[in-house]
């Protein structure tokens, strides 16, 4: 068995395109007036062919549309791309299918055409449970809006998971609590919930280092409102199973464990990542970033890929450990060993256990409730 | 040979930027000593360093020859004295070398502290002096208003005052002329046993050691044995010239003439400035009066900041001392630090200096540790011991009292700002001594610790005074005082490169700002961190550094995985910046911040 069979195999598929921006987004996103629909499914076929090519015989266990905005993809599009999946790779029974969607009313009106394409779970963007802070974060839809959009989802779709934002501008602990309630008691069965990162070269980024991005929460706030959402989704049934992802037992995103459990995914798309193995050597992959150069190359015949990257058993080690540590699961030491090729360094894993940050059992590593929050300090004193 | 009452020898006095060097540019320049061609500005500041802060360190000469309007050629030596108090004993050996000086003022400054100190210099030294105004056709000059302060201030006749401005050559012949008719010709017999002062020396790569001389009697001949009377070593001279400024040999140097000489001596520390030097067969029989060897009165540990430098430091210091006899050197060890040495600096700029030119001449990064003074522990036994480094203080109950030294510090200030300065040496421990008005400018004298001035206070007078105040300063003697050795911890493990000597009474104020600097210098990390300040085992100071509440990405995908990858790697490079202490990472960059002595 090789490595990457721990996580399985995946799919993801990377749509470039926004209606907008967002301030706070530092994903390979653009804006374009026009956009040839055909054109990018034929060059997604072709990329598909060629993964494929290389790929062939394996299971595949999930697909994701990421974006961008993959809701503004035509459902045909949509439909076509499933379909050429189907035909190249061995589907797992229990395939998944997610697309990430926007919950405007014309995006509610394509979720019927998702689904009967193949879709099966939706993940939402409502990011906020408030217009004003919709429009803060620059969000193209309202509360009515998402509340009804996510309705449609919920009829159509099995599987409906959705995103929120916390430790934005000018919310107190007490907001989101009252925030995460009301979201809890929408029946969703996942959530993807994220502290806001200021990140830099985006609009927020350079709001914030000219002083301007005002009334973020102090990092004890932010620190409390982490600690708040453990005890609100614990309390409710969807545990953290991933440092920002909570879900009810058996609801957890298979694609994105692929991820986390270090198993091997294609990436297709402009910027799309991937890491692939063959023959032993797990490598890295990733596409040209720009929409227009990636789709000239592929429509050349050529590939988008930047050449790969053979990774050492040092640097999958490290890839293991902090995707895996991410996971409630946590990673299973032998594997650490045989894949890194070296055990976990035990004075910084002594040091570390005795101040509750991690802890080993049945085989396992993984990050304490107490260590979660540190885990990137976790991380430095593990590898670096 | 020339004859005494064709030469004339003089110093420039002058505050920093007040256009010492530009002037004596003009003087080497319109007496045709340098071609026209081969002008650069300020030839004879010859360091960076010095050329970048417009201060000279070494003295450094050049011989003008200079056709009067009496018709007369005369031989004009200027000797360029070092224009920092760190170099007051230099300056005052420089002093004794030549007969009169120049005072240069700016024509809208005024007199500066400085200025002061050097001028008390040149009439200790008996000179004659020539004022001269600088800068006379800047807007802001009020050539009145300065005369008067320079009578009221140092109780000079400047009514005589010559106005230049050394940029444009304004008043340039002027100032030869008034050489030659102000200032007193030198004397001395040509007949009696050689009697020469060592003004100067330094290491040139090709010659060795350069030791400049002026003749107070005898003759000096290329052909010489000579003996320094100090050190009692005795050498073949091996060539004998004169500086325009580039060395021209000559065959010997009669009285009143300043020179140089080289004679296979290995390192600047075998020639003490002040020497007397004589013949080895026939020396005179008493030396010049006012020898004093070099004595280091701040000391401070200077550190690779990495490691593997060390080798790196050890050379270029070795380097450096063959050049500098004042600055010593001994190796030291810090369990925070690693390995480096512990250097003696005749003040704080010297240290500065010495600091800049192994950074800068020799590419290293360093860390200095908190700069001290040498304090007189009076043991219990009877013993006098010396301590130039707070790690080292003995046991306290071997230890009777301790003393320190004190300085008298001169500080000229606009009286806008008196308030804040006054407020600044009584904070430091400080006496007035003395409070005296100039115009606006007032002048104050204080009795000061001189601890408390290597600390901060060159910038706090910079801060409190917006940039006006001028400082001066002179070691006076040591005096008792209640003094401790303040240690820091790091959640209860000593650092020792941060303990330091304070005042009883300043202890606590010292230790808080010492812990609170550091709760913002030390990253958070995943266990809280009690930082403190103590005396012996008494926590004076307390600060808790809470523990690290959040550090995790939001998210992480599979497009995430190689920047994350990449950036702990990153991560694993910075940790070598890191020293360890107990459970504790401290940043080098920490230990820099905190130990910055101008803050």
């Amino acid at each position: 068995m090789e490595d990457w069979q721990h996580g399985g195999f995946g799919l993801y598929i990377h749509w470039p395109f926004c209606a907008s921006k967002c301030p706070y987004c530092d994903f390979n996103s653009h804006v374009a007036a026009n956009i040839d629909q055909n054109r990018w499914l034929r060059a997604y076929l072709s990329e598909i062919d060629r993964v494929g090519a290389e790929t062939r015989g394996r299971i595949l266990n999930t697909v994701f549309f990421g974006g961008g905005t993959p809701s503004l993809m035509d459902p045909d599009l949509v439909a076509a791309v499933l379909e050429q999946i189907g035909k190249t790779w061995v589907l797992a029974n229990d395939l998944e299918v997610t697309l990430e969607a926007n919950p405007g009313s014309v995006e509610a009106g394509r979720f019927r055409g998702y689904a009967e394409a193949g879709v099966n779970r939706l993940s939402m963007g409502v990011q906020a449970l408030n217009d004003a802070d919709l429009r803060r974060l620059g969000r193209l839809h309202s509360l009515a809006e998402a509340r009804a959009a996510f309705d449609v989802a919920r009829s159509r779709f099995e599987r409906v998971s959705f995103d929120l934002i916390y430790a934005r501008q000018d919310q107190t602990i007490a907001d989101w609590r009252a925030e995460l309630r009301e979201a809890m008691a929408m029946a969703v069965d996942h959530f993807s919930l994220y502290q806001l990162t200021v990140e830099a070269g985006t609009a927020f980024g350079d709001r914030h280092a000219a002083g301007k991005l005002r009334g973020l929460p102090p990092d004890d706030a932010a620190a409390d409102m982490y600690l708040a959402t453990q005890d609100i989704c614990e309390a409710a049934g969807l545990p953290a199973y991933e440092i920002s992802n909570h879900a009810r037992a058996w609801q957890e995103s298979r694609h994105n464990l692929i991820y986390w459990r270090y198993g091997d995914y294609a990436g297709i798309g402009p910027g799309a990542h991937g890491r692939l193995t063959f023959g032993g050597m797990r490598h890295a992959t990733e596409a040209l970033r720009a929409p227009a150069a990636w789709l000239e190359r592929v429509e050349a015949g050529l590939s988008a890929e930047l050449p790969r990257e053979t990774l050492t058993r040092a640097e999958q080690g490290t890839e293991l450990l902090l995707m895996g540590l991410r996971l409630g699961e946590g990673v299973d030491v032998e594997r650490y060993a045989a894949v890194s090729g070296a055990p976990l360094p035990s004075a910084a894993l002594a040091q570390l256990a005795d101040l509750g940050m991690v802890e080993i059992s049945a085989g396992r590593l993984r990050a304490s409730k107490a260590g979660r929050p540190l885990l990137n300090a976790i991380l430095r004193q593990l590898l670096a | 040979m020339t004859q005494l009452n064709r030469i004339r020898n003089f110093s420039i006095v002058a505050h920093i930027d007040h256009g010492k060097s530009t002037l004596a540019d003009r003087l080497i320049q319109s007496t045709g000593t340098v071609a026209d061609r081969d002008m650069k500005a300020q030839i004879l500041d010859s360091m960076d360093i010095e050329r970048e802060r417009g201060i000279t360190i070494k003295a450094q000469t050049v011989r003008l020859e200079y056709k009067a309007r009496d018709g007369h050629a005369y031989i004009l030596n200027l000797i360029d004295t070092p224009g920092h108090v760190d170099f007051a004993y230099e300056v005052s050996r420089s002093m004794r070398a030549v007969e009169g000086s120049l005072l240069v003022v700016d024509a809208s400054q005024g007199v500066e502290a400085q200025t002061l100190a050097n001028v008390y210099h040149a009439l200790d030294a008996g000179h004659e002096i020539v004022p001269v105004l600088n800068k006379i056709d800047l807007p802001a000059a009020e050539p009145d208003r300065i005369k008067q302060q320079i009578e009221d201030v140092i109780g000079l006749d400047a009514h005589d005052a010559i106005l230049i401005s050394a940029k444009s050559g304004l008043g340039i012949p002027e100032v030869l002329e008034a050489i030659v008719t102000r200032l007193p010709a030198p004397k001395g017999d040509r007949s009696a046993p050689l009697k020469a002062m060592l003004v100067d020396s330094w290491y040139d790569a090709y010659l060795g050691v350069v030791v400049m001389v002026r003749i107070m009697d005898g003759v000096m001949r290329r052909t010489d044995r000579i003996k320094m009377m100090q050190t009692g070593a005795a050498y073949g001279i091996d060539r004998l010239a004169v500086l325009k400024p580039q060395m021209v040999e000559i065959a010997e140097l009669g009285p009143g003439e300043i020179g140089v000489f080289t004679a296979s001596i290995k390192q600047v520390r075998d020639t003490r400035v002040g020497d007397t030097i004589t013949h080895e067969r026939h020396p005179c029989t008493t030396p010049l009066p006012g020898f004093k060897p070099a004595q280091p009165v701040v000391f401070c540990g200077l550190f690779p900041v990495d490691a593997a430098d060390f080798e790196a430091l050890r050379e270029a210091i070795e380097k450096l001392t063959l050049n500098d006899a004042s600055f010593t050197s001994e190796m030291e060890t810090s369990a925070a630090l690693g390995f480096g040495f512990r250097c003696g600096f005749l003040g704080l700029l010297h240290l500065e200096v010495v600091r800049d030119r192994l950074e800068r001449e020799y590419d290293l990064d360093l860390i200095t540790t908190a700069p001290s003074v040498v304090y007189h522990l009076h043991m219990r036994d009877g013993s006098l011991r010396e301590l130039h480094n707070p790690a080292d203080m003995p046991d306290l109950t071997l230890v009777d009292h301790i003393e320190e030294p004190r300085i008298k510090a001169t500080i000229m200030v606009p009286d806008d700002y008196l308030g804040d300065v006054l407020k600044l040496c009584q904070d430091r421990r400080g006496i007035q001594l003395d409070l005296t008005y100039a115009g606006s400018r007032a002048m104050v004298v204080y009795d000061l610790p001189l601890n408390e001035v290597v600390f901060d206070f060159y910038d706090r007078l910079k801060s409190v005074s917006k940039g006006y105040a001028s400082f001066d300063y002179a070691i006076t003697g040591y005096r008792e005082d209640f003094l401790v050795k303040m240690s820091v911890l790091v959640n209860d493990e000593p650092v020792d490169a941060l303990s330091m000597m304070v005042h009883r009474d300043r202890a606590e104020l010292r230790g808080r700002a010492m812990v609170e600097k550091l709760k913002e210098l030390i990253p958070r990390h995943m266990f809280k961190i009690p930082i403190q300040a103590a005396i012996g085992s008494r926590v004076i100071a307390r600060e808790t550094l809470s523990a690290m509440r959040k550090d995790v990405t939001a998210k992480c995908y599979g497009g995430d995985a190689t920047r994350k990858r990449k950036l702990l790697d990153k991560q694993k490079a910075g940790k070598k910046k890191m020293r360890q202490f107990g459970k504790v990472e401290i940043p080098q960059s920490a230990f820099i911040s905190a130990l910055k002595m101008d803050g």
